[in-house]
């Protein structure tokens, strides 16, 4: 039987204002998908978003659903997280928003490994506001701000997520929703901060100009740039420079999440409160 | 009412008032002189099961503080000026989203990094308005030791009676002096505790921000089965954006109305010795720290056979329009007193109607003493 999506979607705000071909769609079915598996009720999720196509993702479904400002999807959720530490918090953010604007809480999320899972959804341009270069769009590539081509070396957010700390880190693309929703599954269900790139296409903004008109060509160039992690390993380290590897990517089971930790806080300080008043305060002098 | 004497500072009683007022997140970062609200919370949230998390930056720690009073607890920030520089943007997301959260402003010296040990009222004008865009901010502004705990305590009140931020300022003097404070029991405290109004009908009837033309937003708590959304796009009744022309218009002059067609449960002002003033005596206008000073100041300038007090708002803004003209209009001889250049002056020559009101005024990051009040007094009259 196919999958219903109609009770995790607020029906009434469709159609997105996602462009035709976009991967958000496939990324948010694939979300609700892994939430399902994982069992989780709406009642226990909240998902976050920030500013940019991916914000809109929170209104679309039917959650306790939060559009923040401009890169803060992560530092809002922190705060959503430790005064609800049961419940489940997702973050969905986009290039821009969690690697440039919003690149210093991104690494700090990491580091603290609260229970958030963090879902990048990286199609490599400023989609929304029409073709802007992000810290991801490849070398040499058009964007509206450096139409001579992109100068600026391009980011891997994998790589920032494990050298932040996260004790879980994955990549994976719109190209194969099923496998990104047995990883979405593993991270949402690992007890800890959980980083996901899910690299999508803009065909709209970032294929218009850099021959990939359609969404078919622009996914074909997302499929030559990603291979599963295996393959990847056997490759020369020439041949790894362009190629970014798929699937788990760091899995750290062990690492102690931040919540777990303050409950020792909250521990530490129980019966630690006092005032000075003026008796106590003439017995000290 | 029973009051309870403790020895503290400022920055301290701030922080026990947040507890006691039911506050169960902190979200902050260090910076001078606010960061011992941040030492004391670490100390009394834990135990009360609370959390204080220290951000990695400004940003954040309101984000964090933000997303907490989104999940639906009280919840608190304190900083200094240029950490409210960084927070503006979020400050007008919990205005948008009508998020109740409270803001202590320690302040020191600016513009910018300014004088980070000393004491200024420079960031009075910035209170009214930290962020782009129509909303009324609610200010309160301590003036002495008790009322760092008493104006945090109604900070919370207030934040959740009108789902918005409420600045709380203190400044640098007051934030860091040491002594003695007649403040209520915890108690009393917890009973006067309004928490904010949520609604218990039938999920699918749930209009948020669905409210009367000078209401407050009713947002229910997370994780409870009223599924909502909040975001800082104008919106519907339900949360959810829209471009629609009317909605738009409601929803600004909405954030208007609810604070100032409602400004007497706001309002607060201390009249000392104002009682006697007639059109030739003075009348100081001052809050804060510098009011201790004025007071002090109209002591002897009565011994001295010159009738004068003091008119002290302790809610800045919305300011106390109706109350300072009674008084402007009775007296002429009218000194506003502020560690900044004419930021309140402004504002009591605008309701009051008046371009003749003197001013004394210092920028160098020290108090002003009484006797440059009375000397200034003398000089006016």
């Amino acid at each position: 039987m196919a999958f219903n999506y109609d009770q995790y979607l607020r029906l009434e705000k469709m159609p997105t204002l996602w462009c035709w071909g976009c991967g958000d769609g496939v990324i948010l079915k694939a979300v609700i998908r892994a939430i399902e598996t994982c069992g989780w009720k709406q009642d226990d999720v909240c998902v976050v978003s920030g500013i940019g196509c991916s914000g809109r993702f929170s209104s679309y479904v039917d959650f306790n659903t939060v559009h923040t400002t401009h890169g803060r999807t992560v530092a809002f959720a922190t705060g959503i997280k430790l005064a609800f530490p049961d419940k489940k918090v997702i973050c969905v953010a986009g290039d821009g928003d969690a690697l440039a604007i919003g690149g210093n809480h991104t690494i700090h999320a990491c580091r603290r490994n609260i229970d958030i899972k963090f879902i990048v959804i990286n199609n490599f341009i400023y989609g929304l506001t029409n073709s802007q270069t992000s810290p991801t769009t490849p070398q040499g590539m058009w964007t509206v701000s450096q139409k001579s081509g992109n100068i600026d070396p391009t980011f891997d957010a994998c790589k920032l997520a494990i050298a932040s700390g996260a004790s879980f880190v994955a990549r994976e693309t719109m190209l194969d929703p099923k496998k990104l929703e047995k990883v979405l599954v593993k991270g949402f269900q690992h007890n800890g901060f959980a980083f996901f790139d899910v690299m999508s296409n803009c065909h709209i903004n970032l294929g218009r100009k850099n021959k990939m008109q359609s969404a078919m060509e622009n996914l074909e160039w997302i499929d030559s740039i990603t291979t599963p992690l295996k393959k990847w390993e056997a490759l020369s380290e020439e041949e790894k420079i362009n190629k970014f590897p798929t699937g788990v990517l760091k899995h750290d089971e062990n690492a102690k999440e931040y919540c777990d930790m303050y409950k020792e806080v909250q521990a530490f300080h129980q019966g630690k409160r006092k005032t000075i008043t003026q008796d106590d305060f003439a017995k000290k002098i | 009412m029973e009051l309870r004497e403790v020895i503290s500072t400022g920055n301290d009683l701030a922080a026990e008032a947040a507890v006691d007022a039911g506050c169960m997140f902190f979200g902050g970062y260090p910076i001078t002189p606010s960061s011992e609200v941040m030492h004391t919370i670490s100390d009394l949230l834990p135990e009360v099961g609370g959390t204080c998390i220290q951000m990695e930056d400004e940003i954040a720690g309101i984000a964090a503080a933000v997303g907490a009073g989104m999940a639906g607890v009280r919840t608190m920030t304190a900083t200094s000026g240029p950490g409210v520089s960084l927070k503006a943007e979020n400050l007008g997301l919990a205005q948008m989203a009508e998020v109740p959260l409270v803001l202590v402003n320690v302040m020191r010296g600016g513009p910018s990094t300014g004088l980070p040990t000393r004491v200024s009222q420079g960031d009075v004008r910035q209170a009214r308005n930290p962020s782009h865009g129509d909303y009324r901010s609610i200010t309160l502004c301590a003036g002495n030791l008790a009322e760092c705990y008493t104006e945090t305590v109604r900070a919370f009140n207030l934040a959740d009676r009108f789902m918005q931020p409420v600045i709380v300022l203190l400044d640098e003097t007051i934030g860091h002096m040491h002594g003695k404070a007649m403040i209520p029991t915890v108690e009393d405290v917890k009973k006067g505790i309004v928490p904010r109004k949520v609604f218990t009908g039938a999920p699918a009837d749930y209009r948020p921000y669905g409210v009367g033309d000078d209401e407050a937003a009713v947002l229910n708590p997370m994780f409870q089965g009223y599924r909502y959304h909040f975001t800082g796009l104008h919106h519907d009744g339900k949360g959810f954006p829209t471009e629609e022309i009317e909605t738009c218009r409601k929803l600004i002059q909405r954030l208007e109305d609810k604070v100032m067609m409602h400004t007497d449960e706001i309002e607060l002002n201390e009249e000392y010795m104002c009682d006697d003033l007639e059109e030739n005596d003075v009348l100081i206008i001052a809050y804060g720290s510098v009011s201790l000073a004025a007071k002090e100041s109209i002591r002897h300038l009565r011994a001295a056979g010159i009738k004068a007090g003091l008119f002290r708002p302790i809610t800045l803004w919305p300011s106390p329009a109706e109350r300072i003209k009674h008084f402007t209009d009775k007296v002429k001889n009218v000194l506003c007193v502020e560690l900044n250049i004419r930021q309140y002056t402004e504002e009591v020559e605008r309701v009051a109607s008046r371009l003749d009101i003197h001013g004394l005024y210092k920028v160098n990051g020290r108090a002003i003493s009484p006797y440059e009040i009375v000397n200034k007094v003398k000089e006016i009259i």
